[in-house]
């Protein structure tokens, strides 16, 4: 009630006039056109701001790609960079696709659209496609990637819901071949394994391509050679590496079974784990490079030291057997290159706890090795390091590395003694033959003399010892065998063994080194039953070193018996024809 | 030349109409009809056929009711203040029988009833009865200032309380807005205190905030404005990449592509096709077109010394100033997405008649009114009295 009297006061008021109720309209007038002209500014500056700030500026600017960003975040893709080979050769690439959506609000039909989509393009369901369109929402993805001819089939339907974002699909045209090095994306470019995984930020970018050191050619050599060994001896898996001792780079590295990169969601497990960085080994027989080069660098023995391997050796509550027992002393080189346990436990004992463990962990065997991928594997080392420990360690047993842990740490040894850091990403301005300046290392692992005794007694085990299949003439394999038994539910299983071949060419001034592993393989009639390192995996390295030589134009040099290094270390060797086995002379270099 | 044809002192009724009338208003008008036509050609063509009619359907029919709605025009402008308050009388009566029927004969389209079937025509009374309320309203709040004893503020109250809640029913908030709008410009221009009409402001944003819980549609559309990512906001985005899309010089006349995603291209959405075909000047240009019909109006009302001219002028303008805003502010995001057609541009079919009926009475109200019709009396000439007093003061 009071505001009925009080409008009739304010009524009274006013009456007075009509002139002053004019007055009154008349100033109330300019206060609604003073609304509406902020309105209309308002709508006007709106206007510019869209049509000029938002919609021709950015366009002067070049940054409409960034704009379009901005309005739909489902478009972030941009060209991710490729991925070659150290030639130039693709091993990843991208290509720009049609990906197709459906904006289900705009299907007045559904059944007929999706009857329609499970024709015009292969691996649509239809009932899965007609329920997705019957969804509520306004996107739901149909399917990624569309072929050109099925994205031309659906514009000819001409159905408005259907709609296409463009995308753009990794390809790997050498499919398989390197697989575990080159890795592989998610749906979205996501970069999940191998150097797409550890690149992925860089790859992203897009720009220049990103090559690897890896040749496509040596790679097919290696996966080739790697599988038939497998495929021969019935084995579970394998792992090649072949790796520049001089540079560290890795020319090839092979882990089988592999998988196609463009599907990885139909590989086993198996297929996509790596082998060759990412799974750790006991490696057996080819460690015993590094007890031997230990004891000769910290010890400096005369090579015609002798160890007695006449009985097993019995450590606490351990035996220490040989494969092919002597039952004689054996020198240095005999232990080497007959791959004694008990002789290299002894070297072991010689070289110390302390001193072999100090090795191990210089030349990077108790580390992941330093690779440019994600996928590593950490070593396993006794956590209390004890002496039992030092003995078993001493010929690969006891402690697991991965292939790449073996490949590089021998080839330090082998190039002169100083680290070598591998590498998958090549250097720019580097061909083969031209030295990589970074990786000239400085860091010295053992001496240049005892690098050319660890030469001798590589290649003496290739022309006189376990690894006689190896050799390629001409090119002076080098290297040493490696027979490990698995551990199953952990005991070692006589049956499962892992066998493999480390080999370095040409031995008077190593180059390459070619490594395979076999993973329990089976003895065949040709290999009377042998499932070793020597029957499995050195016929395998010298068939690679066979075909990568003349493919890298390397000529095949030939040597008179007396020229070969491992002619000098002849005198060391006992006549097993001699009864008794006397050593023929004592007289050092 | 246009003044050859009428000489000054020419008595004639149509030589007082061109002498009298506000001839810039009359071309502004006259050019938005032309653009209409312009843009109703090059925006609906896609709609139609999407909606499996022919290509020209919309715009055959938007000349179709275009040509009657020139003439109703043009033929109220004719009109004399009193004739216009008859006019409106019977229009209004007429469109608040059509709401009532509404509710229980229309047609249901999209959640509201608004339509009526009339002689084959879709007519929405309450676009009819806007212009008609601002007529009477005006009447009846002039009569209140000018004779004393005369209740008209209440009367004028009533009669919004009765379209405003039968808008309510429909339910229409776009119209209850904008009714609401214009009784509160004519209450604003009637001379109520500042604190009514404030009171009045807070009244109708506590409406908004009761519709905002009652009605879910309503409540969705808010919810979409506010926060982008809560919803469906196509058109709003697709009228946005218009306008970026549009630029400057625009991507040039009938190669716009948003008309081709947005289902009311032709309607709700047109100037998002104007502003992308002929660019950020043309999207001006209709604004300033907009702004100058409402500053014109407000100008020539100042002028003024009839108060139930002001009142009703002041009201309708207030109701198409209103309505192109929100269309235009709807399109650029500035305001919530509220289908609302830009008057005399876009596709309407029987709305066009009524926005002719509102702006004839503008043209009507605002004409200069000659001295000899100062000494007729009776209801609706006795505010004309007091010109004289107010060209002095003038």
């Amino acid at each position: 009630m009071s505001l009925v009297t009080r409008l009739r006061k304010a009524r009274l008021r006013i009456e007075g006039s009509k002139r002053s109720a004019l007055d009154m309209a008349h100033g109330r007038l300019t206060l609604i056109g003073l609304g509406f002209s902020v309105l209309y500014l308002i709508v006007a500056a709106r206007v510019v701001d869209l049509t000029l700030l938002q919609g021709v500026l950015p366009r002067l600017n070049g940054t409409v790609a960034e704009q379009a960003i901005e309005t739909d975040k489902q478009q972030i893709a941009v060209l991710r960079a490729d991925v070659t080979d150290r030639n130039g050769v693709l091993l990843a690439t991208s290509l720009e696709t049609a990906s197709l959506y459906a904006d289900p609000a705009l299907i007045s039909d559904p059944v007929r659209v999706a009857a329609a989509l499970s024709k015009a393009v292969p691996g649509a369901v239809y009932g899965e496609t007609l329920e997705k369109l019957q969804r509520k929402g306004r996107f739901i993805w149909l399917k990624r990637n569309l072929t050109p001819e099925e994205q031309y089939r659906i514009l000819e339907m001409g159905e408005p819901g259907l709609q296409f974002k463009t995308e753009y699909k990794r390809i790997y045209p050498q499919g398989e071949l390197a697989a575990h090095m080159v890795g592989y994306g998610s749906v979205d470019g996501q970069g999940l394994a191998g150097i797409e995984r550890s690149f992925d930020e860089l790859l992203a970018k897009g720009g220049k391509p990103l090559a690897l050191t890896l040749d496509i050619r040596l790679q097919h050599i290696l996966r080739r050679e790697t599988d038939r060994a497998i495929r021969e001896f019935s084995a579970r898996g394998g792992a090649g590496v072949i790796m520049d001792v001089v540079t560290g780079e890795i020319l090839a590295a092979t882990s089988l079974p592999d998988f196609d990169p463009q599907n990885p969601s139909a590989a086993s497990p198996e297929q996509l784990f790596n082998n060759v960085t990412l799974g750790v080994y006991e490696p057996g027989s080819t460690m015993k490079i590094f007890s031997t080069a230990a004891l000769l660098d910290l010890k400096n023995p005369g090579l015609g030291m002798t160890f007695d391997t006449s009985k097993p050796l019995k450590v606490g509550r351990h035996t220490i057997h040989d494969y092919h027992p002597e039952n004689r002393p054996m020198t240095i080189p005999e232990v080497f290159m007959h791959s004694s346990n008990i002789g290299s436990a002894l070297m072991g004992q010689m070289v110390g706890t302390e001193g072999l463990r100090n090795f191990y962990k210089d030349i990077g065997m108790l580390d992941p090795v330093d690779i440019e991928i994600s996928e590593k594997g950490r070593p396993l080392a006794p956590a209390q390091w004890r002496d039992i420990n030092t003995l078993t360690a001493a010929f690969g047993h006891g402690i697991s590395v991965s292939p790449l842990h073996i490949v590089a740490a021998a080839s330090s040894i082998v190039r002169g003694g100083t680290l070598v850091k591998p590498t998958l990403i090549l250097n720019e301005a580097q061909a083969y033959g031209a030295k990589n300046a970074a990786n000239e290392s400085e860091i010295r692992i053992v001496s240049p003399q005892t690098s050319h005794r660890m030469r001798q007694l590589m290649r003496l085990v290739v022309t006189d010892g376990t690894a006689r299949q190896a050799d390629v003439p001409g090119y002076n394999v080098g290297g040493k065998t490696g027979t490990a038994e698995k551990i199953v539910n952990g005991r070692y299983d006589r049956q499962k063994k892992i066998s493999s071949f480390l080999g370095f060419f040409p031995m008077e001034a190593p180059r390459y080194a070619v490594f395979i592993m076999v993973d329990e393989p089976k003895g065949t009639k040709k290999s009377y039953g042998y499932a070793t390192g020597g029957w499995v995996a050195a016929p395998a390295v010298g068939a690679v070193i066979g075909h990568m030589a003349p493919l890298l134009g390397m000529e095949p040099h030939p040597l008179n018996e007396e020229d070969d290094l491992s002619f000098t270390l002849k005198p060391y060797l006992h006549d097993k024809k001699e009864e008794g086995g006397q050593l023929a002379t004592f007289t050092t270099e | 030349m246009a003044n050859g044809m009428f000489s000054r002192t020419d008595r004639s009724i149509l030589g007082r109409w061109w002498w009298t009338v506000d001839r810039p208003m009359l071309a502004a008008l006259l050019a938005l009809m032309i653009l209409g036509v312009m843009l109703v050609t090059t925006a609906s063509p896609p709609v139609a056929l999407r909606l499996n009619l022919s290509e020209f359907h919309f715009v055959i029919r938007h000349v179709f009711f275009l040509t009657p709605a020139l003439f109703l025009l043009l033929g109220l402008s004719l009109c004399s203040p009193r004739a216009i308050w008859r006019i409106a009388t019977i229009i209004l009566g007429c469109s608040i029988l059509g709401l009532i029927l509404v509710l229980f004969v229309g047609n249901e389209v999209k959640g509201a009833q608004r339509w009526i079937s009339l002689f084959g025509f879709s007519i929405q009374p309450s676009e009819f009865m806007k212009p008609s309320f601002a007529v009477l309203s005006a009447w009846f709040l002039s009569r209140w200032r000018e004779q004393p004893g005369f209740p008209g503020q209440w009367i004028a109250t009533g009669l919004f309380l009765i379209v405003v809640s039968l808008l309510v029913l429909q339910p229409d908030i776009g119209m209850t807005v904008v009714t609401a709008a214009i009784f509160g410009a004519q209450v604003c221009l009637a001379g109520f205190p500042l604190w009514i009409i404030c009171a009045l402001g807070i009244g109708g944003i506590a409406a908004l905030f009761g519709a905002y819980f009652m009605l879910p549609h309503f409540q969705s559309r808010m919810d979409r404005f506010l926060d982008p990512a809560s919803g469906d906001n196509y058109q709003v985005s697709k009228s946005l990449e218009a306008f970026r899309e549009g630029g400057l010089m625009g991507v040039g006349p009938g190669q716009g592509e948003v008309k081709l995603s947005i289902p009311d291209a032709h309607a709700d959405f047109i100037y998002a096709v104007a502003a992308e075909e002929m660019g950020m000047w043309f999207a001006l240009v209709i604004l300033g077109i907009y702004a100058f019909i409402i500053m014109r109006g407000l100008k020539r009302l100042s002028d003024s010394d009839n108060l139930f001219s002001i009142l009703a002028t002041g009201g309708i303008l207030t109701m198409f100033g209103l309505q192109s805003v929100v269309h235009m502010g709807s399109s650029v995001n500035a305001l919530p997405a509220k289908g609302m057609t830009l008057p005399f541009i876009s596709y309407g079919g029987s709305s066009l008649w009524a926005i002719a009926l509102a702006m004839g009475m503008v043209l009507a109200l605002t004409r200069r009114q000659p001295r000899t019709s100062v000494a007729k009396g009776g209801s609706i000439a006795r505010g004309f009295f007091a010109r004289s007093d107010a060209q002095q003061g003038a």
